[in-house]
């Protein structure tokens, strides 16, 4: 039984299309093997329960950043539950292997077409551009990151395209982790920081 | 065949009161006329279903008793101890005051001075069961009239005693020197200290002890054996059964047991009190009524008059709200269940003869049958005009609303709520019953209505049977805590915004099921704290986030304590423990931020340093 842990996390969720389908989408599936937490509503005032966001993680096999893309990154209150919740000595550092062999899959939206990431456009680089830190703080924490769902041009996109992807999302949570491509993804290398290139510990 | 009997005095009482009391509320004469005439119905002088109209008074003057144990507990000492000049003062006033005009208004009509002094003394009486039955019903408990005539009933109680000794002494009118005045004396006075002390310090354990039973009728039966061996004890010396309970009811008001022994007794009250009234009507001998019937009206006329004069001079000088002076003046103007026992007696010490005796007994009687048609009267006529000459504007809120959102509750608290409601688009609809703070805010163009939000039909009115949410914003945490029983019975749909004046009414408002409660002055006192730590040097990032942390424990700690509330040590282990808690785990993550600071790894991977 693979655990599904959906962390969605959009500012205005009022005027949010896509990412009010997609959490929707996940909590509709009534899967007890999938749980939702909408950190917005969760943590309206910015203050995280640390505690609880671990112990839902200790739970997980599967964690999902599910956000709209802003400024090229995670929303403020998703990067401060980063900042929080992977915390050094649990998710990373010595003693730090809470998350060790877990999957990250970033789903996320972009409000400009996928044109508009390209060298010759406004965006002026291809969206893998963006993706390193994600990929890097997942396998940090000795993560396997999984290959991202985008869907760009959010603002734009037909109710027949968006109720496609919701759907394609919807099943990808409930099949994990029998997805074809995970059989050719390769566990996640050790991220072991070079004794020397660590400060001395006493 | 007693248990014949028992079953068919029951059959008679129980039918009568239930056919009679909803047909009088229909009428809208409330409840008590509801069993006078329940009682007149079936005692000798109509139906005739009963006869033995005194047996039952005495069994059912208990119904005051407990009555007097609810007040009790309603009142902590220290609120009586505030009531101390009221009842001292006022309660004298209006005792002496009337007993004296009476005696002179008798004498000049040239009755004998015995006789005219032992009607003056029954008549100056009041019903403390129809007048604390009346605010009960009305809700009028907690206003200053209603404190008004707690306080001249108490005086009463206590007054009884001296009247009633005096009573006998009247015959020979030579005063014998009683033997045991000194020892009577010592025992009244060792009896309430018995019941202080002991009220004191053995009752919330023995109660607690009780309670740890887990059997609810055995909380029952120890409610009612407490009332009932205290109104013993205090009989056994000579004092008024009514004024003990009401001495443990106030020894008990502090207590964690006060709600649960009120919601037990009350229903005893109830149907005694009823009973109490149904013998009342029973004991109204028209005999002697319609023998001399001239003669009692006067009675009933002139002492009713007296009296009233004697407290509109009383209301006037204290002075009262004017459109509460009338249930005031009317509720204490009337004769009591007092009288009864004072013209007994003298007319068992031989003082005044048995048809005089009587016909002062049907006068009083008839002065209580009258107190509720009066008041009935009073609400349609003379209240509205003292209310209309003094505030025309300030009639209660009428139309019905729809807003919403309705604010009960305009002081500070709720202020700020309606503004930045009103900030965003939302007009609700504020109710508030003070009405000085009404008038200065109506000059800032708040709409406000004048309304009790205690009452069900001005809640209706204000549209809580169609208003999503009730912010509860309520100075006082009792009126606080009855609209939420209110509407959470009424008006399941309406969500309730609660505000908590401290821990205790967070747990009372929790216990009734509402779930938004925000202690008053919580996030206030964070953000002080919050400013201290900023000054000493704490990042104001790190003091805010601190802050914050420290209001999540703190709420859920409360959430952890609310299912053992009835067990106090277990409540204050729980409640140290959580202090010790928040104390360690701040402890351990400055450890912690230490230790990785030495470690030379900072919070982040990051490459500050």
């Amino acid at each position: 039984m693979a655990d599904v842990l959906v962390l969605a996390a959009h500012p205005h969720i009022e005027s949010s299309r896509v990412n009010r389908a997609l959490r929707q989408a996940a909590s509709a599936l009534g899967a007890p093997h999938v749980e939702v937490r909408d950190l917005y509503a969760l943590y309206p005032d910015y203050v995280i329960d640390i505690e609880a966001e671990q112990a839902a993680l200790a739970r997980a096999r599967l964690v999902v950043w599910q956000h709209p893309i802003h400024w090229y990154s995670m929303p403020s209150l998703m990067k401060l539950w980063v900042d929080d919740v992977l915390a050094f000595g649990w998710a990373y550092g010595p003693g730090g292997t809470a998350m060790k062999g877990r999957d990250l899959w970033l789903v996320a939206s972009t409000g400009g077409p996928e044109d508009s990431y390209h060298p010759d456009s406004y965006n002026r680089y291809f969206f893998d551009a963006f993706l390193p830190p994600y990929e890097q703080t997942a396998t940090l924490c000795g993560m396997r990151f999984l290959p991202p769902l985008v869907l760009h041009g959010a603002h734009r996109v037909s109710d027949a395209d968006l109720a496609r992807h919701t759907e394609g999302y919807a099943s990808r949570l409930l099949s994990y982790p029998h997805w074809p491509e995970l059989v050719e993804l390769d566990l996640p290398q050790a991220c072991v920081v070079p004794v020397e290139a660590r400060p001395e510990e006493d | 065949m007693g248990h014949g009997n028992w079953l068919t005095s029951s059959l008679i009482y129980l039918a009568a009161a239930v056919i009679a009391v909803p047909l009088a509320r229909l009428a809208g004469l409330g409840s008590i006329i509801g069993y006078l005439v329940a009682g007149i119905a079936i005692g000798p002088w109509g139906l005739a279903l009963v006869t033995d109209a005194r047996q039952i008074l005495g069994f059912a003057e208990f119904g005051v008793v407990l009555m007097l144990f609810l007040v009790g507990l309603e009142l902590e000492p220290h609120r009586l101890w505030s009531l101390r000049k009221p009842i001292f003062g006022w309660g004298s006033v209006q005792l002496l005051g009337s007993a004296a005009l009476l005696f002179g208004v008798a004498s000049l009509a040239g009755v004998a001075w015995q006789l005219a002094l032992v009607a003056a003394l029954g008549l100056a009486m009041s019903s403390t069961a129809i007048g604390l039955g009346v605010l009960a019903e009305r809700n009028l408990m907690a206003t200053t009239s209603g404190q008004s005539v707690l306080s001249v009933a108490l005086l009463q109680d206590v007054a009884a005693i001296p009247i009633l000794a005096l009573v006998p002494l009247l015959v020979t009118a030579e005063v014998r020197a009683s033997g045991g005045g000194w020892m009577g004396a010592a025992k009244v006075v060792a009896v309430i200290a018995a019941i202080v002390l002991g009220g004191r310090l053995l009752l919330r354990p023995a109660l607690r002890w009780i309670a740890r039973s887990k059997t609810p009728e055995i909380f029952t039966a120890a409610s009612l054996l407490l009332v009932v061996a205290t109104a013993a004890l205090m009989q056994a010396v000579g004092l008024s059964m009514a004024l003990g309970a009401f001495l443990a009811g106030v020894l008990l008001a502090e207590s964690e047991y006060r709600r649960e022994l009120e919601t037990d007794i009350e229903p005893f009250k109830g149907l005694l009190l009823g009973l109490f009234f149904i013998a009342v009507g029973m004991a109204i001998d028209f005999a002697v009524v319609l023998e001399r019937p001239l003669v009692i009206a006067a009675v009933v006329l002139g002492f009713l008059l007296v009296k009233a004069g004697v407290l509109w001079a009383m209301a006037r000088l204290m002075p009262l709200p004017l459109p509460e002076r009338p249930v005031f003046i009317i509720l204490l103007a009337q004769g009591g269940e007092f009288g009864f026992v004072v013209f007994q007696s003298a007319a068992g010490a031989g003082v005044i003869a048995q048809p005089m005796a009587s016909l002062l007994v049907a006068a009083v009687a008839i002065s209580m049958l009258l107190t509720p048609l009066l008041l009935v009267a009073a609400d349609r006529w003379w209240i509205p005009l003292l209310a209309r000459g003094k505030r025309s504007e300030m009639a209660e809120i009428s139309e019905s609303q729809s807003a919403p959102v309705i604010v009960a509750g305009f002081g500070r608290y709720g202020q700020v709520v309606s503004r930045m409601l009103h900030a965003n688009g939302i007009t609700p609809t504020v109710l508030d019953h003070d009405a000085e703070q009404i008038e200065a805010l109506r000059k800032f163009g708040w709409r406000v209505f004048y309304g009790d939000a205690t009452r069900l039909d001005l809640l209706r009115t204000a549209g809580a049977a169609s208003a999503r949410v009730l912010v509860l914003a309520i100075d006082d945490v009792e009126q606080s805590l009855k609209v939420a029983e209110l509407v959470r019975e009424h008006f399941p749909q309406l969500a309730i915004v609660a505000r908590a004046r401290n821990v205790q009414h967070y747990f009372k408002l929790r216990e009734l099921g509402v779930e938004l409660v925000e202690r008053e002055t919580l996030d206030s006192s964070l953000m002080s704290a919050r400013s201290v730590l900023g000054l000493l040097g704490w990042e104001p990032h790190h003091a805010r986030t601190l802050a914050m942390r420290f209001r999540r424990h703190t709420i859920r700690q409360l959430e952890e304590m609310l299912p053992h509330l009835k067990d106090e040590a277990r409540f204050i282990a729980m409640a140290k423990q959580g202090r010790q808690q928040l104390e360690e785990l701040f402890a351990q993550e400055r450890q912690s931020v230490q230790r990785s600071r030495h470690q030379g790894w900072s919070d982040k991977p990051s490459d500050e340093t």
